[in-house]
């Protein structure tokens, strides 16, 4: 690919060659340069791709489900994209991806592309560069693309933020009332699936979700939480799933919903890409001046607080960048 | 940007997969697990994929590296199917390995084939770690 100009990589993008594609998010994974130069061209302000987000906790069966609604949208016509993040090891920075595997039942079907990433030390539940993989796959003219996070917790709402309609994966053993009463998570779907509903439990669960989802406020834009049972293992519920997903996508494609959308997505990405710009550039100035080193000793040694240390390298990168270096 | 900045971006990617009706799947995951370790981000298909599949599943994830596991025996039956669905897609820059319960005897064929290197059970850690990181494409 690296013969290709940045004009011929996107058109061949646009043309949903895979290889292409595949190509170019490992380039972003990378972050190479040619990669952003490629993105800007494929940049289109409001498209109009559906654009899904399934989180959960690990193992409650995001990746199966995930399966499950690719095979609905391909009975429907659409062809589906996903990026499927699982977490990057802070030890050795190696990754299992174990996603695909529950996907495989697509892999010979052209209509599918899917792709894993790893998370790459970062937070928030996606993989950096995950936002930039979207573009990619809106590109390729996917209808649907659908962003799996990693195995999450209770504070990993980022993807709540750049997708249309986020779904939250539950399971019976979710935990008790108050755990459905929480902040984070259990705030951020626009459709709660209760997965695993074979097992013991699940009358409570829905019954736990569906009060804790009624004693909240009416969203702003006067959507209801469902709550839909599911046993994605067997495909049970996949229809209702796909029933509210649409129903969902009509509501906000009323009006100026998809420009309202767009907005939260460019203010979101606009905060990621100057952080990372940020960081960037500050650490390519101090990198190889042993100034990191040198400043994590003197933590140790008690002779600069870490506070005084961060304001110490930024006032001298404010500096720096002033004198135009 | 610096070479050690490249280089901590550039991460290997494998992708392992079990070939063919074959469920024996013990030393594919142990595979994965010591990859990871290395520092390499591994994809497993799981069981029962057939060449097409593999080779589909490593384009869309732009693998380095394609892992075939065999114990079944089918080796010499699945190989040369990847090795042409590899031709087809044009990844002659991807390295093809494989591992598993393979008879010394077979291993030249193999290789005649197209694999490039076959390591068999109880193989060590540290030699198939090296000869990926210096086989694979830069």
């Amino acid at each position: 690919m690296s013969a290709l100009s940045v004009e011929q990589w996107a058109q061949k993008v646009k043309e949903n060659d895979r290889k292409a594609a595949a190509k170019l998010i490992s380039a972003i994974e990378r972050k190479e340069k040619i990669a952003r130069d490629i993105l800007k061209q494929l940049f289109v302000p409001v498209g109009k791709t559906t654009v899904l987000g399934v989180t959960g906790s690990a193992g409650a069966g995001k990746s199966c489900l995930v399966s499950c609604l690719i095979s609905a949208f391909r009975k429907r016509g659409k062809t589906v994209a996903v990026i499927a993040v699982d977490p990057s090891s802070p030890f050795t920075g190696g990754a299992f991806l174990g996603d695909r595997l529950r996907m495989q039942v697509h892999g010979r079907d052209k209509g599918v592309y899917i792709r894993s990433m790893a998370s790459r030390g970062y937070l928030g539940g996606l993989a950096r560069g995950t936002v930039d993989a979207m573009r990619v796959m809106e590109a390729m003219g996917h209808d649907i693309v659908i962003v799996e996070t990693v195995g999450t917790g209770q504070d990993e709402i980022d993807v709540a933020r750049l997708v249309q309609t986020c779904i939250l994966v539950l399971t019976p053993t979710m935990g008790d009332d108050i755990q459905a009463m929480k902040a984070g998570i259990m705030e951020v779907a626009q459709i709660a699936v209760l997965n695993k509903a074979d097992m013991p439990g699940k009358e409570k669960a829905i019954l736990d979700l569906e009060v804790a989802l009624r004693m909240r406020p009416t969203a702003e834009d006067g959507w209801s939480v469902p709550v839909v049972p599911t046993v994605a293992t067997t495909e049970v519920g996949i229809d209702e799933v796909v029933g509210h997903i649409e129903k969902h996508q009509a509501h906000i494609r009323q009006g100026d919903g998809l420009k309202k959308f767009a907005f939260q997505k460019a203010e979101k990405e606009g905060s990621v890409l100057i952080k990372d710009e940020i960081e960037r550039v500050i650490f390519d100035h101090i990198r190889g001046t042993g100034l990191r080193r040198k400043y994590l000793e003197k933590i140790v040694a008690g002779e600069i607080d870490p506070y005084t240390a961060v304001e110490e390298v930024m006032s001298l990168f404010i500096k720096k960048s002033a004198k135009g270096v | 940007m610096s070479k050690a900045k490249e280089n901590k971006d550039r991460k290997i990617k494998v992708l392992v997969s079990k070939v063919g009706l074959d469920g024996h799947d013990r030393g594919a995951k142990v595979i994965c697990s010591l990859l990871k370790e290395a520092g390499m981000e591994v994809v497993y298909l799981g069981m029962y994929q057939m060449p097409k599949d593999v080779i589909d599943a490593a384009i869309d994830e732009d693998a380095d590296v394609i892992g075939p596991s065999f114990l079944s025996g089918e080796h010499l039956v699945y190989t040369p199917l990847l090795v042409e669905e590899m031709k087809k897609a044009g990844l002659d820059d991807v390295l093809l390995i494989a591992g598993g319960v393979i008879p010394a005897e077979d291993i030249p064929t193999l290789k005649e084939m197209g694999v490039k290197e076959v390591f068999t059970a109880g193989s060590l850690t540290e030699p198939i770690i090296k000869y990926i990181r210096n086989n694979v494409r830069r």
